[in-house]
């Protein structure tokens, strides 16, 4: 494990009841890079992020083992489950505005964290929601209800909630499914600016977005890793497995 | 092509005849509603008046008002949802936002729902055994206030916990992936979500406890009690109280000569009553709903 490891996967196994999800698989993820995860439904990307920020603690049934190391400390040994969840961001692949105003949709995670002062609250909302590329279109109104923005401002003002607890990581889950394209385009740039201040983990559908963004990626099949790889390997005409070139290429999946 | 033919007819007819059944059905709901309280208030009209109201009952309860009931009535439910609202609301909370799905929690759910089908005449009786004696508070407003609360306590239980999961796991996720504990994530968004239907559960269970003899006429309520007209306070915790139930039973069954109309007369206040806080509980829910945030 190198110096800018931020997260380092080991032999992680996932099972719900008796059904393995994820059959020990091993990665690391390094400081500032653009990590994409590709795969079709059902091969546990989602559940990958959820191991990482322990949301899978809510599913009663999920068993898990292995280690994940983010920044050198294992998550499930870690006593304050909450400051972990607070270094990673988290977009889930649905927007959710919270039904409340779009200032305190933001300004929830600070205060959560213990945040009273309304200056710096004041401070993190703009920040946030100038990375999410929407503060031009609320600023007038923030105290207008979160679920009343359409999709795509509501996948930005989610972004901006995830940028809101300042993550070290942001991970983002399959965030275009549900938005338009341009509305897409807009996020990916967003996000080309961010990865200079964090870390991202891109778990994508669309292949495409994977080539586009990510420095490397990896192809999740049912539970295991295919390949993974820098992208401009993976997404050639010759990478190392046949499966992920037909993959990748449409041929089956 | 769109001709109709005999099958269509005989379709269309089918269906028109369906439609007519299922509608005539719906329909005679409200025709009971309409006899009882149509004949209710023809027979009751004599004795109806503001005074009915406020009066106490004179000439041994064959004349004269219900305030006495009345009061006795408002402070049972005050009291017993008091006491049932805040505790059935914090364990619906637990079973909802907390309970893991195991054994000892799965035996709080069984006990809730069997609570609910226990008959009122039986917890009547474990009221009596239960504040009256074993926790010797007598007969008194307090032992029948504690009973219709455990009478109320797995409606509002239920009630509570359906509020509570209209709320979609989505926003409690996106809490818990910000950092958010679980108390935050309800504070924050939970509650306020569903408090709406948290409070129209409640308020309907007005009517339940306003409605109850048994369970008071075990453990509080009794035939007659002396009261000044129009005294708001006329109670105290651990006296015995009239009830408008209990008042309505008294002059029906065990009064000799009461003037036929003040029984009809009772009965309109309890029905009024009733009616009037379940109005205000589907306003209040229409309201809320208005204010519905996606």
């Amino acid at each position: 494990m190198t110096s800018d490891t931020q997260i380092a996967v080991q032999d992680l196994r996932l099972a719900y009841g008796h059904k393995e999800v994820i059959h020990g698989i091993s990665f690391d993820i390094q400081r500032n890079e653009i990590f994409g995860i590709i795969g079709p439904s059902q091969s546990g990307k989602t559940s990958l992020l959820r191991c990482l920020n322990r949301t899978i603690d809510f599913t009663p049934e999920a068993r898990v083992s292995g280690v994940i190391r983010v920044d050198g400390e294992d998550v499930r040994k870690g006593r304050d489950v909450f400051a972990l969840r607070r270094k990673i961001g988290m977009v889930a692949p649905l927007p959710v505005g919270l039904p409340k105003s779009i200032y305190d949709n933001v300004a929830f995670a600070p205060r959560c964290a213990g945040m009273t002062r309304k200056s710096q609250l004041d401070e993190i909302v703009e920040q946030c929601l100038r990375q999410a590329a929407l503060w031009d279109e609320v600023k007038d109104r923030m105290d207008s209800l979160g679920t009343k923005l359409s999709g795509g401002q509501q996948q930005r003002l989610t972004i901006a909630r995830a940028l809101s607890h300042q993550p070290q990581i942001l991970c983002l889950d399959e965030f275009s499914i549900a938005i338009d394209p341009v509305t897409t385009m807009r996020i990916e740039d967003v996000l080309k600016e961010l990865r200079k201040d964090m870390t991202i983990v891109l778990v994508t559908n669309l292949t495409q977005q994977a080539r586009r963004l990510a420095d490397r990626t990896m192809f999740l099949w049912d539970g295991e890793i295919v390949e993974l790889g820098r992208s401009d390997v993976l997404f050639s005409d010759h990478p190392a497995n046949r499966k992920t070139y037909e993959y990748v290429n449409g041929i089956f999946g | 092509m769109f001709a109709e033919t005999p099958l269509v007819r005989r379709k269309q007819r089918q269906e028109t005849i369906a439609k007519w059944i299922f509608f005539s059905m719906a329909a005679s709901m409200i025709v009971p509603l309409i006899l009882i309280v149509g004949y209710l208030f023809q027979r009751a009209w004599p004795s109806l008046s503001l005074s009915f109201l406020i009066d106490v009952p004179t000439h041994g309860m064959t004349e004269g008002g219900i305030w006495p009931a009345l009061v006795g009535t408002i402070y049972l439910v005050v009291i017993s949802l008091a006491v049932s609202a805040p505790i059935g609301v914090l364990a619906a909370v637990y079973l909802n936002e907390y309970a893991r799905d195991n054994w000892f929690n799965r035996l709080i759910n069984l006990a809730v729902i069997n609570l609910a089908g226990v008959p009122s005449i039986v917890h009547a009786l474990f009221g009596l055994g239960a504040f009256v004696y074993a926790a010797r508070f007598g007969y008194s407003i307090i032992s029948a206030s504690l009973t219709l609360a455990i009478m109320t306590l797995p409606v509002i239980i239920a009630s509570t916990r359906e509020a509570l999961a209209s709320v979609p796991r989505s926003f409690r996720e996106a809490c818990w992936n910000v950092g958010a504990t679980r108390w935050q994530t309800i504070r924050g968004v939970v509650l306020p979500n569903s408090i709406s239907g948290i409070l129209t559960g409640i308020i309907l269970q007005v009517s339940r406890a306003a409605g109850e003899t048994a369970p008071i006429m075990f453990t509080g309520a009794v035939f007659y009690k002396a009261v000044q007209k129009g005294d708001l306070f006329p109670y105290h915790l651990q006296d015995q109280c009239m009830a408008l139930s209990m008042h309505l039973y008294t002059l029906a069954t065990q009064v000799p000569g009461v003037k036929e109309s003040i029984p009809f007369a009772t009965a309109v206040v309890l029905l009024g009553s009733v009616l009037l806080v379940n109005a205000a509980a589907i306003i209040l829910r229409a309201y809320l709903r208005s204010r519905k945030k996606w």
